[in-house]
């Protein structure tokens, strides 16, 4: 089972074995793929029951379809998950633009403009590697609060934009990039700036793709920052909301698991659409062994 | 270096251009320019990053309850207060105990199911994203369902009606520390968020392994399946285990997320670093002084962490070579 021998040699054993193999195979991934599933499966079970249906003394497989949860959602005004659902979206899309922008540009900086002193301005950038944001996020606060941040777009996207690690990862990359492409760009007339945003950028894509998907996940996942910023409700992300209604005893189970469920679903549909990217992004930049 | 070289290249390209313009407007020129590209990331950083970190080590030193701007410097008392008074020493416990759950149990669950992917011929695309797919998921949206639905301590918890189809009683696997059943309800939660991403490094890893390796072995009869794996498979990823390792250790450092919402605040027990600092600086006694000299010790312990992890991989040799 724990072999990754290459098809190359398994031609000869194939009618022996493969049969038995393969059935053996096949079923261990598929029972792990079904554990998988199942929290997804409650997800969309819970989410279109009745309460009853959800407490019953029975387990119900299949739920009664109720549809019309969704618009009990997000006309409930006390749940305020509409509200949630775009300082979500909001927060995400900014922070996924304003970092591919800000950490693009430095990683390009770095790796490809010469300057005397580039290298010390990269170990700078390293350093702050060592510190996770998540372990900072006492001293942020403070900053931010005295800067009167606190309850506001701008408190929740821009602190968040400048990693470290993504100009890390643009910085790898850009090193990689053809300079071929860059040199032509540059015996007709461009400058840097013109070269990257003409030449550099559109042949990027893909890189670029990588990034905005994980960067709008995390964005969109986050909990500790906007926790600690968002203390007016108004201000809330999803993922505020829905903690807040695991301790408040006041929202029903339904409507519950139809707000996780509307909170899962946009980026299950991202991420299956550009997991490819994803995959490509991670294999290249996650490690380098 | 790297860039001795980028800059040899640019310098060499742009002077065969335009041979006219003087060296010296050439290299500012590029100094301009760096600073263009550079600027704007360079002065959040500088924001952002390092004054908040300065301004936290220097409150650690201050009497600051209530206050961003203390005036009574109390030397090392806050340091002294967190690691004995307060809760924190024991988070940093419940911490390794994490740790020592979560940190290999995830690994050989993403190795098992890199390896198991690896091997299919059909529907390999479908089953990688079928493991995958977890990563999407918030650690809220995640701690709602473990805790509402799956391990929900009542009757129509699914956990409690499986076991119920065996004549089991029902557990309550959330409401009290011992037996420590919350520890199964944690680590499940977390292996299930994690353990596809790391499958796509040790995917990615196990295709870089040389064919050449196997039908060498095989000719010199090694048996497939157990010999190949511990002789050829496990040495050929050792850069990526030890990278995902380490990799896993940070990120049980900074547990938070489903703690809080599984566990929360108020219980005794199960209580992450982020946590009581959490508590510490923002909770009923405001005391920014104890909260950020525990953030400087948790920083100072995974600076440890990081380092350690750049002298195992060779961090920065890699650039060289490029």
């Amino acid at each position: 089972m724990t072999s990754t021998a290459p098809q190359l040699g398994k031609n000869r054993r194939k009618k022996r074995g493969s049969v038995l193999g393969n059935t053996g195979l096949y079923l261990a991934v598929g029972i792990a793929a079904l554990l998988f599933l199942i929290p997804f499966y409650l997800i969309l079970r819970n989410a279109l029951s009745t309460d009853p249906e959800i407490t019953g003394e029975n387990w119900k497989l299949l739920p009664s379809f109720q549809w019309g949860n969704i618009s009990e959602l997000f006309d409930d005004q006390t749940v305020q998950f509409g509200r949630a659902l775009w300082n979500s979206t909001v927060v995400a899309v900014l922070m996924t633009v304003g970092t591919l922008l800000v950490c693009s540009l430095a990683g390009y900086g770095l790796a490809r403009i010469p300057y005397k002193h580039s290298n010390k301005v990269f170990y700078v950038v390293l350093a702050t590697l060592m510190v996770p944001t998540a372990v900072t996020f006492v001293p942020s606060f403070v900053l931010v609060s005295s800067l009167g941040w606190v309850d506001t777009y701008r408190g929740l996207i821009i602190p968040g934009l400048f990693s470290g690690f993504t100009c890390f990862l643009f910085r790898q990359y850009f090193l990689g990039f053809p300079k071929e492409l860059e040199e032509a760009a540059r015996v007709d007339g461009l400058g840097y700036w013109g070269a990257y945003w003409r030449i550099v950028v559109p042949n990027s894509l893909n890189f670029f793709a990588a990034i905005a998907t994980i960067t709008f996940i995390s964005g969109w996942n986050a909990f500790l920052w906007p926790l600690v910023i968002g203390q007016d409700p108004n201000s809330w992300t999803v993922q505020i909301a829905l903690s807040s209604f695991m301790t408040n005893q006041t929202v029903n189970f339904h409507l519950i698991f139809m707000a996780t469920a509307v909170s899962i679903l946009p980026l299950v549909f991202v991420f299956l659409f550009l997991q490819r990217w994803l995959v490509q992004g991670i294999a290249q930049t996650g490690i380098k062994g | 270096m790297s860039t001795t070289t980028t800059r040899g290249v640019a310098e060499a390209t742009v002077a065969e251009t335009s041979k006219s313009r003087p060296r010296r407007g050439l290299r500012s020129n590029a100094t301009l320019n760096f600073w263009l590209f550079t600027g704007p990331f360079l002065i959040g950083l500088v924001i952002f990053v390092f004054v908040p970190i300065g301004w936290s080590i220097w409150l650690s030193f201050f009497d600051a309850r209530y206050t961003v701007t203390p005036s009574h410097f109390i030397g090392f008392d806050n340091y002294k207060q967190i690691l004995t008074n307060s809760n924190f020493p024991d988070s940093l416990l419940t911490f390794t105990v994490f740790a020592a759950f979560i940190v290999p149990t995830t690994w050989a669950l993403s190795l098992g199911l890199a390896l198991l992917v690896n091997q299919l011929r059909f529907m390999r695309a479908f089953f990688r994203s079928v493991f995958f797919l977890p990563t999407a998921v918030s650690y809220v949206a995640a701690a709602l369902i473990w805790k509402m639905s799956i391990f929900s301590g009542v009757r129509f918890g699914l956990m409690n009606t499986v076991l119920g189809w065996f004549g089991v009683d029902n557990i309550a696997y959330l409401a009290n520390p011992s037996p420590p059943w919350y520890w199964l309800v944690i680590v499940s939660l977390r292996l299930w968020i994690q353990a596809g991403f790391y499958m796509i490094l040790f995917l990615a890893a196990l295709q870089n392994i040389p064919a050449e390796l196997y039908e060498a072995a095989e000719i010199d009869g090694a048996k497939r399946g157990w010999q190949t794996f511990r002789y050829i498979t496990l040495p050929q990823l050792r850069a990526t285990s030890t990278a995902v390792v380490l990799l896993l250790l940070v990120a049980a450092y900074q547990a938070f997320d489903e703690f809080f919402n599984i566990i929360g605040t108020k219980a005794t027990w199960a209580q992450t670093p982020l946590m009581e600092l959490y508590k510490a600086a923002l909770g009923t006694s405001q005391d920014y002084g104890a909260g950020s000299a525990g953030a400087v010790i948790l920083s100072l312990l995974i600076c440890i962490v990081t380092l350690a992890q750049g002298r195992i991989m060779g961090f920065g040799r890699g650039e060289e070579s490029k």
